[in-house]
């Protein structure tokens, strides 16, 4: 029964005396290989060339402030339980007096702190945050480290820099969409 | 000490001396840029870019791999021969690279009045010296995969062994049709009679070439007939239980048989240092330059010749190992002994009866061929055939 039109009906018959001596299969493959060999090669170099990796690519996590530039979290720590690798914790604050333009609620995370030798990148606690604060860039990596006290990422590196905001290329299906096929 | 410099004044002693030595250097940095080569090659064909990050286009990648060769432990198993293990690889380079000594890489260059043959021995029985260093060579596999007392390292031996003593007889046939061409075992002479480009032996001996390059290939372990250390069988085949640079030597010794074994094709079949419009060229040269600059020039560019030649060689047989996929024992020993041989014989017989015909020898050579070829196709014909076997009866 023919399921689909992709298969190929290999030829059975006996091989003639040309055909056995190997000669014109080993010219077919010759000039194959060298077809392949001055061919464009597909290589992207990468630490000098990085492809675009789309908008919901998960990298380095950022906190995110708001237009006013406060910072949004809360502390509330749903990102930590959400967290499969237990890689978030944090240690809440009440917001003091004529701190209102440094933080945006009552309460604030004093101390944010993600282990990233634990985390994972699954995006989860981008998922559970109530308060829209917590990311997972697009366009950045996080960085390599090689000594353990660079492992644990506090808020002086995850925070967002209000100068320079992190802003998503797409939101929408359709708009990622639109960047693929203008990237490609 | 008088007498020594008058002797190597005659001799050109100095000459001689510094030719060998260029030759043993360049043979030891082409084997080490083949490996270069080959990644780049296999990259290249596979749709990658290869090594590229040691130096320019990866060129430094050579140097790092014999570093990591040397800087690795050298491990000897506890029940292997210890003495026959370190012979193995030696025997196989030595044998790799003496077999380059009698190959002419141009013609001559005159010196102070003198003639020096760019070659390092000028024997009158060079292909015979060939044919003994390379059938030595199987020794080094051999020895190598005994002595590492591995069922592995030995199955790889034997294969080697059988395959390259098969082969030698193919080869050694189809070389026996170009000496009754030439009339010398002296590949000098052989290179000098192919003379600009219609004398190419290749064009008097297309079979014989094809019978030659594949039993180069097999002489040479490369694919499609790498058996001896075909990896998804036999682990490493014969060097599965070196390291460091025992290992560095078995893998060098192969680019350097490469490399040999595309020069001698290149003098056998492919005219050696000549080139089409060479004389053309030559009396050019004379007239612009002088008699000897003239002379030293015309055999500079014939040196050229014979190196791209020899590499072209060596791009083949990277070009086909990335093509033909290996080849199964069985399949191997049937080619060799039931295909090539045969061939080489009828190729024998050819040559004879248009050499011995008196009509022009390249129309007697394809002539036969021809007709070689329609007595096969008829013969293949009229074979008895198995009955096609009937579907549920």
């Amino acid at each position: 029964m023919q399921l689909t039109n992709r298969a190929k009906k290999t030829d059975k018959s006996e091989l003639s005396l040309f055909e056995r001596s190997y000669l014109p299969s080993l010219a077919t493959g010759l000039g194959i290989t060298i077809r392949h060999f001055f061919m464009k090669k597909p290589t992207i170099q990468y630490p000098e060339q990085k492809r675009y990796l789309g908008p919901v690519f998960r990298g380095h996590h950022i906190l995110k402030r708001d237009e006013e530039g406060r910072e949004r979290c809360t502390a509330c720590g749903l990102c930590a339980v959400a967290c499969p690798a237990e890689a978030i914790s944090m240690v809440a604050q009440e917001r003091k007096k004529g701190e209102e333009h440094l933080y945006r609620e009552e309460k604030y995370a004093a101390v944010y702190e993600i282990n990233m030798l634990r985390c994972i990148f699954c995006g989860l606690c981008e998922e559970a945050c109530p308060k829209q604060a917590v990311y997972l860039r697009h366009d950045q990596f996080v960085p390599v480290f090689t000594e353990r006290e660079d492992v644990i990422y506090g808020k002086d590196k995850l925070v967002e820099d209000p100068n320079n905001r992190y802003r998503r290329d797409a939101w929408t299906k359709e708009d990622a969409m639109k960047l693929w096929k203008n990237n490609a | 000490m008088n007498g020594f410099m008058q002797w190597a004044n005659e001799t050109m002693f100095l000459w001689k001396a510094l030719i060998i030595l260029v030759i043993f250097a360049i043979t030891l940095g082409i084997a080490a840029y083949s490996t270069w080569a080959e990644r780049k090659v296999a990259g290249y064909i596979q749709d990658r870019s290869g090594p590229n990050r040691a130096g320019w286009g990866g060129l430094l990648q050579p140097l790092a791999d014999a570093g990591k060769m040397f800087f690795k432990e050298d491990f000897i198993p506890a029940q292997a021969d210890k003495w026959l293990f370190i012979l193995g690889p030696c025997l196989s380079m030595l044998t790799a690279l003496m077999s380059s000594a009698v190959v002419p890489f141009g013609d001559s260059f005159l010196i102070d009045g003198k003639t020096v043959t760019v070659q390092a021995i000028e024997i009158n029985i060079g292909i015979l010296y060939v044919f003994g260093v390379v059938s030595l060579g199987v020794y080094g596999v051999m020895i190598g995969g005994w002595a590492s007392n591995n069922k592995f390292s030995l199955l790889g031996a034997i294969r080697a062994a059988s395959q390259n003593i098969s082969y030698e007889l193919a080869m050694g046939m189809s070389i026996i049709a170009i000496l009754m061409l030439s009339g010398s075992l002296s590949l000098r002479t052989i290179v000098e009679q192919q003379h600009g480009f219609l004398n190419w032996n290749v064009f008097y001996q297309p079979l014989g070439c094809l019978i030659f390059i594949v039993c180069a290939f097999a002489e040479c372990n490369r694919t499609p007939f790498d058996l001896p250390e075909c990896e998804t069988e036999l682990v490493g085949g014969y060097h599965t239980e070196y390291s460091s640079m025992k290992l560095g030597f078995y893998l060098f010794a192969e680019y350097i048989n490469m490399f040999a074994s595309s020069a001698v094709t290149a003098c056998l079949f492919f005219g050696g240092y000549n080139y089409p419009f060479m004389d053309n060229v030559q009396a050019a040269l004379n007239s612009g330059l002088g008699q000897t600059v003239g002379h030293n020039v015309g055999t500079a560019i014939g040196i050229l010749v014979m190196f791209s030649k020899i590499l072209f060689g060596i791009f083949f047989f990277m070009w086909v190992r990335w093509t033909v996929p290996r080849f199964r024992y069985d399949q191997l020993m049937n080619l060799g002994w039931k295909g090539l041989i045969p061939l080489a014989v009828v190729n024998m017989i050819i040559t004879a009866v248009s050499m011995l015909s008196g009509y022009k020898l390249a129309i007697g050579m394809w002539v036969g061929l021809i007709v070689f070829v329609v007595i096969l196709s008829v013969v293949w014909a009229m074979r008895p055939r198995k009955k096609a076997a009937i579907l549920g009866a």
